[in-house]
């Protein structure tokens, strides 16, 4: 099997009466030639770091330019005062996507979803769910593996990596991915399950990438909110039954042909959108304004260069035009 | 046929696959083909890795690997004190190194036994590698295979002789190319592997007349 379109693996497994994962879990065997155990072992540990990741969140840590840290506890603090106009579970949703979001620009461990960028988007979804409703962790492995499949389709079909599509491709196709996953737990069945990664993708198609300085971290960080809740508010339209009109693989193949339509600006080499706001270039200057000036050789002592470089000193050098792709 | 652990994965320290997991990679690739414990790295940062290095933990990164980390390793951010705790001694400049990746990297590296190696790598994408030049000779490996690096003399037999170790081996070649530094002289074969080539195998290519020196990287999952 390959995962190459949603339908197609929905009708194989309706074949052969196996669940959606199963076809997943199966192509995995076969492609890299592993036992049944051996895929459901590594999957297991990847459920597993993403809980990790989200345990060991502090909201402490800053990142290296700065501008992220200490939101996802913001977060908790106030859904936990039972102020979350959304309810507490939204509450816990958002810090999640947030806190995971931040650990990844403090450098900390995390689960890269489909990209390290997007990686708040799946946690957010699934931890607050696995804690609140108990559900058993084999059922959490089955939905990382609807979500892994989800994600090859786009994949293959589309994209997803901001450079190539933009933000629609990273943080809509988490999205979409975790919409799959929710839809699964819930026991809605395959179709319901289309139509919630088709309506998630629907949402955020068009999304813009453009990160301030070329970091993972605005707007990153937040944008991951935005993944968790459309994919839950998909999740939720197809379990009442909204089916989405457009079917799931033309929607993919549709929010390919508009990342390639997007302008270069818009996919990663941040300038464009928020990357080149007044204030989005004053950071940028900020953190890279000696470059370009001229080579320098650097020892261990000030190997912290740039980041350490007081601002007025850095902003006399003007920086246009230098693209910096990070995923 | 996408890896849906490429997809779900990889577990790795942020913050991008890259800039951080990639460089991390990098770095860990040249401690191996160095064979020793490096002492002495300067890093010479192109493109991209020297634009927004330092904001994504690329220089931290490399040097994480250097000291044989791997990209979920929580002491990447660590590794400039780690790494002085150790012993290695390190430099980071800027170079336009012209028609390469934008994310690329070339590393002179000296070990504690006195070994050199030079070597420029990228980071492809996703956390994916690419060896681009060893001492000098362009080449090109990722790491995705086992990969035997034989540097010989030119010198007539030598390949035949180390395609049939390898099949008396029963290692199954998956890829096999040639480089020839611009200036003539020595040979670089690269063969990848899908199973790992025991190290007996390595030992009696090795001793075999105008082979020089034989690196075996074995494949990380
Ligand atoms: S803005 Fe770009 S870098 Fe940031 S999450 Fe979206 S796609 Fe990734």
């Amino acid at each position: 099997m390959n995962l190459n379109s949603m339908q197609e693996i929905v009708s194989l497994a309706r074949r052969e009466g196996k669940k959606f994962w199963e076809v997943v879990l199966e192509t995995d065997m076969e492609n890299r030639e592993v036992s049944r155990y051996e895929s459901m072992e590594k999957m297991a540990q990847t459920w597993h770091a993403m809980l990790e990741a989200s345990q060991v969140y502090t909201g402490e840590r800053r990142s290296a330019s700065g501008l992220v840290g200490g939101q996802g506890k913001l977060m908790y603090d106030y859904a936990a005062a039972g102020k979350c106009i959304g309810g507490e579970f939204m509450g816990q949703v958002i810090g999640e996507a947030l806190a995971m979001g931040e650990s990844n620009a403090c450098m900390r461990r995390i689960v890269a979803a489909p990209t390290a960028g997007a990686c708040g988007v799946m946690p957010a979804v699934l931890i607050p769910l696995y804690w609140r409703e108990n559900i058993p962790e084999e059922k959490m492995v089955e939905a990382m593996y609807v979500a892994s499949g989800i994600g090859a389709v786009i994949a293959y079909r589309a994209c997803i990596s901001g450079a190539a599509g933009g933000c629609q491709a990273e943080i809509g196709s988490a999205s979409a991915m975790a919409a799959g996953a929710l839809v699964y737990l819930k026991g809605g069945n395959k179709d319901v399950m289309c139509h919630a990664v088709a309506m998630a993708l629907k949402n955020l198609l068009g999304l813009a990438c453009d990160p301030v300085a070329g970091l993972v971290e605005v707007p990153c960080v937040k944008r991951n909110v935005i993944g968790a809740v459309n994919a839950i508010a998909a999740a939720d339209m197809a379990l009442a039954g909204i089916e989405s009109r457009i079917p799931v693989d033309e929607v993919i193949d549709a929010m390919g042909e508009v990342g390639r339509r997007l302008p270069v600006e818009l996919r990663e080499t941040a300038l464009g959108g928020l990357a080149a706001t007044p204030t989005g270039r004053a950071v940028k200057k900020r953190l890279h304004g000696n470059r370009g000036k001229k080579k320098r050789t650097l020892t261990i002592k000030d190997a912290r260069w740039k980041l350490e470089k007081p601002a007025e000193e850095a902003s006399e050098a003007p920086v246009e035009g230098e693209t910096v792709p990070a995923t | 046929m996408i890896d849906i652990f490429d997809i779900m994965g990889p577990i790795m320290v942020g913050p991008s696959s890259s800039h951080t997991a990639g460089a991390v990679r990098i770095g860990r690739m040249a401690r191996t083909l160095l064979r020793e414990e490096p002492v002495k790295a300067d890093i010479h940062l192109h493109g991209s890795f020297a634009g927004t290095g330092v904001g994504h933990g690329t220089d931290k990164a490399l040097v994480a690997g250097l000291l044989g980390m791997a990209p979920d390793n929580l002491d990447i951010p660590n590794s400039f004190e780690i790494a002085r705790e150790r012993g290695l001694d390190f430099t980071f400049d800027e170079v336009d190194l012209r028609e390469v990746h934008p994310n690329s990297v070339l590393m002179d590296l000296t070990g504690d036994r006195g070994g050199r190696l030079s070597i420029r790598a990228s980071s492809t994408g996703g956390g994916r590698i690419r060896v681009d030049e060893l001492d000098g000779v362009e080449v090109s490996f990722t790491g995705d295979y086992n990969t035997l690096i034989i540097q010989n003399m030119d010198k007539q037999g030598n390949l035949s002789e180390v395609t049939t170790a390898l099949s008396l081996a029963q290692v199954n070649v998956a890829n096999m190319s040639l480089h020839r530094s611009s200036k003539g002289g020595n040979v670089m074969m690269i063969i990848e592997t899908d199973d790992p080539v025991p190290d007996a195998i390595v030992q009696l290519i090795e001793n075999r007349p105008g082979i020089l020196q034989v690196i075996h990287y074995r494949k990380e999952d």
